[in-house]
């Protein structure tokens, strides 16, 4: 029997990319059954694996946990990437809550029209420039540390880049009025496991495709009708 | 000045009602300022106090805390509210998103175009009596503890019993299924904290009323 974390979910990102985000931040091994039939999903609906009948699931030291926050902060505190003191922990919960919210903007996407598609494009990198980038650069730059918390690697930098990245795949130059923010890019991305993580081959998931929507619809009977923010 | 934390929001539930719940269950006293006006909202975010320009906004232990997840975990394990350890804490973390899930919806119900609001109100209680409060009667009798997790008192329960009376105010018998619920919800009200927080005259904020959906679009609207 593998000690691995077992993830439970679709082959695709939705909200279980920044749970391998983390992962393969800590340098943890894991492993993935991606759900691709509704008869799946039913079985473990049936199983009663799913506590509240959703993914993401993750077996993990025993325990079948859902709800994306409850996991991500659970591993952030076991692999030490939370802080080192509960006003730490309260600086990267609020960090990772602004990620959270612009990440948020990006999650229903690819289930948007192609009309909405174009809206939300521009929602995404207005709440990006206006809203978040400002905030984080202005944090490295008061501190001018590596890192956003403690001067220590942590969850708030891995969901940083995360969202970082995703936001630049709408908007490829989006990071230009950011200089403190591409060095911060740099730096994380070369951090040995974030760079492993980068490679290909590596468990990251690619931008979601038609392929992904459809998959999600079909399993979950849902979302076939979403509107843009 | 005082040492109580200050709760920056609208006079009303909202996202900061689950914050002044876990404040008043844990014996925590605090102050209110009330955001009235557009012109107040853009003076405070102007003056560098809402990181994200959003509010809850809680100043607590020399910090100006915002994004509500944050803030009631900060309180929850000040307050020895976040169970023993790492696995109680994650048991605690999975009920209250469950719950603040459920919550949202409640949330959100005040601003649904009319056309919308039945079907709303119907899927609040579908969610209720199918997905969360099951899984909650099934803890309590699994364990025929008092409280969620670890035989203690947590957010977890705070945020159960806020949950339960919000969907009561929608679907007064909606416990009715739930006999484990009841006997919960009975002596979660009989908590000293809890049993202050319920009577009238405590912070406790009074349903959404069409002035408060009124004030939230006036203040927040572009």
């Amino acid at each position: 029997m593998s000690t691995k974390p077992k993830l439970y979910y679709f082959n695709g990102r939705g909200k279980m990319e920044s749970i391998r985000w983390l992962l393969a931040a800590a340098g943890v091994e894991f492993e993935e059954e991606f759900l691709e039939t509704r008869d799946q999903y039913e079985k473990l609906l049936q199983g009663g694996s799913l506590l509240f009948q959703q993914v993401p699931m993750v077996e993990i030291d025993g325990m079948r946990m859902v709800q994306t926050r409850a996991i991500l902060s659970y591993i952030a505190a076991k692999y030490n990437l939370y802080g080192k003191d509960l006003k730490e922990r309260a600086l990267i919960d609020m960090y990772v809550g602004g990620t959270d919210d612009l990440m948020g903007f990006i999650l229903m996407f690819p289930f948007l029209s192609a009309e909405d598609k174009e809206k939300q494009r521009v929602l995404i990198v207005q709440k990006a420039t206006s809203r978040y980038f400002p905030v984080y650069e202005k944090v490295l730059k008061d501190h001018g540390q590596d890192f956003l918390v403690g001067n220590n690697f942590s969850w708030a930098d891995v969901h940083l880049l995360e969202a970082i990245l995703m936001v630049e795949e709408k908007k490829s130059d989006v990071l230009s009025g950011f200089p403190q923010l591409q060095a911060f890019k740099a730096r994380i991305s070369s951090i040995p496991t974030i760079k492993k993580f980068l490679e290909p081959g590596s468990q990251r998931k690619p931008v979601p495709d038609d392929k992904y929507v459809e998959t999600v619809r079909r399993v979950l009977r849902m979302y076939y009708d979403v509107k843009a923010n | 000045m005082s040492g109580k934390p200050r709760l920056t929001y609208l006079n009303g539930r909202g996202r900061m009602e689950s914050i002044r719940w876990l404040l008043g269950a844990a014996g925590v006293e605090f102050e209110e300022v009330y955001l009235e006006t557009k012109e107040q909202y853009e003076k405070l975010i102007k003056d560098g106090f809402l990181l994200f320009q959003q509010v809850p906004l809680v100043e607590i232990d020399g910090m100006k805390m915002v994004q509500t997840r944050a803030i009631m975990s900060y309180i929850a394990g000040k307050h020895n509210l976040h169970g023993k350890d790492l696995k109680e804490r994650a048991l605690i973390d999975m009920y209250v998103e469950g719950i603040s899930d459920l919550m949202q919806m409640i949330l959100m119900f005040p601003f649904s175009p009319p056309d919308a609001k039945e079907k709303n109100l119907e899927s609040i209680k579908e969610r209720a009596t199918n997905r969360y409060f099951p899984v909650f009667e099934k803890v309590l009798k699994q364990h025929g503890q008092d409280f969620l997790v670890g035989n203690k008192f947590s957010w977890a329960d705070v945020q159960l019993m806020e949950a339960i009376l919000a969907v009561e105010e929608k679907v007064p018998d909606v416990l009715s299924g739930f006999p484990q619920l009841q006997v919960f919800k009975s002596k979660m009200s009989n908590m000293p904290t809890i049993k202050k927080f319920l009577q009238p005259g405590s912070p406790r904020k009074p349903p959404p009323d069409a002035h408060y959906v009124e004030t939230v679009l006036k203040i927040f609207k572009k």
